[in-house]
């Protein structure tokens, strides 16, 4: 694609430019669209409608408007705060949350940067999340975002590793970190989904990446840095207008990421479940967006089912079940790879 | 860690200076889990809670001295719906037995039945609340819709009957201030249908949650001497094993007549006496109100629900202590009468007020999520705590 565009505009420099906006496209109204659904989804569990009258059918314009409500509002700086980091704060969330997209394959013939330790990249860039959130938390000079920020860099910093510990187990199967190459080696059939394959290690590798993955995106029953009831809002607590929004929208934009990367290392990526039927990079669009959406959904139903952890058994989970669950799958996986080759 | 800060920074109502490790975190008034505008200094290290300092009296409205300055009887009442808003019948009739047992008025059977009803129904709302917020507290939002759609239809019905779906003034001194209409029989006949499952439903989504167990079993453990010792009553004092409920211990208007059980905690999921003791025992009194309810709407009998109001209500100079069982717990009236036609004094022992000042003795040494726990399991409502 990239070679593409060089040849029809003939500047280097623009097409980067371009290319890096690419994931914006489908950022923007996924965020948009997903805000709406998730009212919509609570709404629908919660025996009510939900929004209905914006826009008309419904409510389908009730985030546009939320959106533009928030743009007219008054940028707020509070007077205690340390100004120059609680500007720069949301903006680092969301350039630690797009950076993971340039690397994330939409498609067989779509990915912004093939590069061969592409999951590598992913997981690493998606840990400057944490350094947005504790900059946000400590400049708002508010001590519930502080409480917020030291509760979001423990429990991320803590379910970083069973991710990757489970994404390594996937990583041994393949032999390659290029997320490119782990996509097509699920090609073929749909029992060539790696959650079919290696049974049990990558069903449960699956499941544990899921449930780290919801501490990742501070959901619930995790959503302990943000959790209402008792720190009013966590981290942006202090935030209000756009910068707000933009912690909106990274969290969405996060969501939708955590869900793609799922879908890629166990539900076959773009891959079609029908083998070669509905096959190709236009259809491979549409799988992996459809599977991603998929664990969307499935995070927006347990966070409207679920209760919310307390602060030490977040920490119970993460160290003391979900670690100790993803080495045995890693030692698993990893002794059937050495048997099998 | 254990330095004693240079200046030293002492906080009203904490025995020792502030150490350096030590933070005062403010929760409230304005905080989405204090259930209205209570304050609470919470002393904390980290995201353990050494010490809590509850600050009251955003929501007074000189409620006693209001009694004390109408020009009858009556027209306290009004007053009486806005102390426990969410259980204004119950603070009604606690009011309106007080006043018939000064005045001597033995009131008609049908007024009984009816405010049996009327009182068990609030009763079922005013835990409906409770829970529903508990749910929200720890955290799962959707349980709290659920309790407020069975609200709704217990609102409607009050609606039907009196007009008002929250501030009633519907029992009045001596009797009603409306018979109930047409058809309110199968209404609260169709509520009780269809509560029940919804309770399952309800036990299903929330109750037995693994999570919510974790949450609530084993946190604010108040055992059953410290409860007492503390005046504590109601679910609060139940929930920690003790059998007391005034409708069995100390019965008034009519319900030495009803069959029901009176449930305490157990210490089913943890300990006697912790968060979930005495959220189950809130879900346990719903399903023993129905049943209250069940037997009392099949019994109704006709009359006329005024002919006792007397005309002009003036006692003879005395004074009377009446205690109810409200929905958080012992509801006391004390009325003193000077042979004019208001109340020489009307002092009110709010369960709330008094379940409240424990919270500092069950939150030390918990985590800050859990005070919010304890907080919710007390149910209080600042209307009534802060009169």
């Amino acid at each position: 694609m990239k070679e593409l565009l060089i040849g029809l505009l003939q500047d280097e420099v623009l097409v980067y430019v371009l290319m890096a906006l690419v994931p914006l496209l489908w950022i923007l109204p996924f965020a948009l669209f997903a805000v709406w659904w998730e009212r919509k989804v609570a709404a629908h569990m919660q025996d009510r409608l939900g929004p209905m009258r914006t826009g008309g059918w419904h409510g389908w314009a009730q985030t546009i408007a939320d959106i533009l409500k928030l743009i007219q509002k008054e940028d707020i700086v509070p007077s205690a705060a340390d100004s120059r980091l609680f500007t720069l704060a949301p903006f680092v969330v969301f350039i630690g949350t797009y950076a993971a997209y340039a690397a994330l394959p939409f498609s067989a013939a779509y990915v912004g940067t093939e590069i061969n330790i592409g999951l590598f990249y992913v997981i690493a860039v998606s840990s400057l999340v944490v350094i947005g959130l504790l900059m946000a938390g400590w400049a708002s000079n508010n001590k519930w975002s502080l409480f917020g920020a030291m509760r979001s860099a423990a429990q991320v910093v803590s379910y970083e590793i069973p991710i990757a510990l489970t994404l390594l187990a996937v990583v041994m199967v393949v032999g390659s970190f290029d997320l490119q190459e782990i996509n097509r080696a699920q090609s073929g059939s749909i029992l060539n989904w790696f959650i079919f394959q290696k049974f049990p290690f990558l069903f449960a590798a699956a499941i544990v990446y899921f449930v780290a993955s919801l501490a990742e995106v501070n959901r619930t029953p995790f959503d302990i840095p943000e959790a209402e009831s008792e720190l009013v809002a966590g981290y942006h607590t202090e935030y209000a207008g756009m910068k707000f929004a933009l912690f909106f929208l990274a969290e969405y934009a996060n969501m939708f990421a955590v869900s793609m990367i799922a879908a890629t290392m166990f539900l076959g990526g773009w891959n079609s479940p029908f083998g070669d039927f509905l096959a190709g990079p236009l259809w491979g669009a549409f799988w992996i967006i459809l599977k991603g959406l998929l664990f969307v959904f499935v995070q927006m139903w347990l966070r409207w089912t679920l209760p919310r952890l307390r602060v030490d058994q977040l920490m119970y989970v993460g160290w003391k079940v979900l670690i100790p669950f993803s080495f045995a799958i890693l030692f698993g996986v990893g002794i059937w790879v050495m048997v099998g080759s | 860690m254990e330095a004693v800060l240079e200046k030293p920074v002492s906080i009203p109502g904490f025995t020792r200076p502030l150490k350096s490790h030590e933070m005062v975190l403010n929760m409230g008034p304005q905080h989405p889990s204090t259930h209205g505008v209570l304050r609470l200094e919470l002393i904390v290290d980290g995201e353990i809670v050494i010490d809590v300092i509850p600050h009251i009296g955003y929501l007074h409205r000189c409620f006693e001295k209001h009694a004390e300055h109408m020009t009858n009887y009556q027209q306290v009442i009004p007053y009486c719906d806005r102390m426990d808003y969410i259980a204004s019948m119950n603070n009604d009739l606690g009011y309106a037995v007080a006043c018939e047992k000064l005045l001597g008025i033995k009131v008609p059977e049908r007024v009984e039945y009816i405010r049996v009803i009327m009182a068990e129904l609030q009763r079922i709302a005013s835990h409906l609340l409770a829970i529903g917020t508990y749910g929200l507290d720890i955290g799962a939002f959707t349980p709290f819709l659920y309790c407020f759609r069975d609200r709704e239809r217990i609102l409607d019905i009050f609606e039907h009957t009196c007009g008002a779906r929250l501030l009633y003034n519907y029992i009045w001194i001596g009797g009603l201030s409306h018979d109930i209409p047409t058809g309110f029989e199968g209404k609260v006949r169709d509520f009780c249908k269809v509560f029940r499952p919804n309770i399952k439903e309800l036990n299903d989504l929330l109750t037995y949650n693994k999570i919510f167990v974790e949450r609530t079993a084993n946190v604010g453990v108040l055992p059953a001497d410290v409860a007492i010792n503390y005046g504590a009553s109601g679910p609060v004092l139940r929930g920690s094993g003790v059998k007391w409920d005034l409708r069995k211990n100390d019965p008034y208007s009519i319900y030495d007549r009803f069959e029901f059980e009176v449930p305490t905690g157990t210490g089913e999921m943890g300990t006697v006496g912790d968060c979930w003791d005495r959220y189950i025992v809130r879900v346990r009194e719903m399903e023993q109100s129905l049943s209250i309810i069940g037997q009392a709407v099949e019994k109704i009998p006709t009359g006329d629900v005024q002919s006792a109001i007397p005309k002009r209500i003036r006692p003879d100079s005395s004074e009377v202590y009446v205690r109810t069982e409200s929905p958080k717990g012992e509801l006391g009236f004390y009325i003193i009468a000077d042979g004019t036609t208001s109340p020489y004094r009307v002092k009110v022992r709010p369960p709330t007020f008094v379940n409240l000042s424990i919270l500092p003795a069950m939150s030390r040494g918990a985590m800050i999520a859990d005070v919010i726990a304890i907080l919710g399991s007390i149910d209080i409502v600042l209307g009534e705590v802060d009169r």
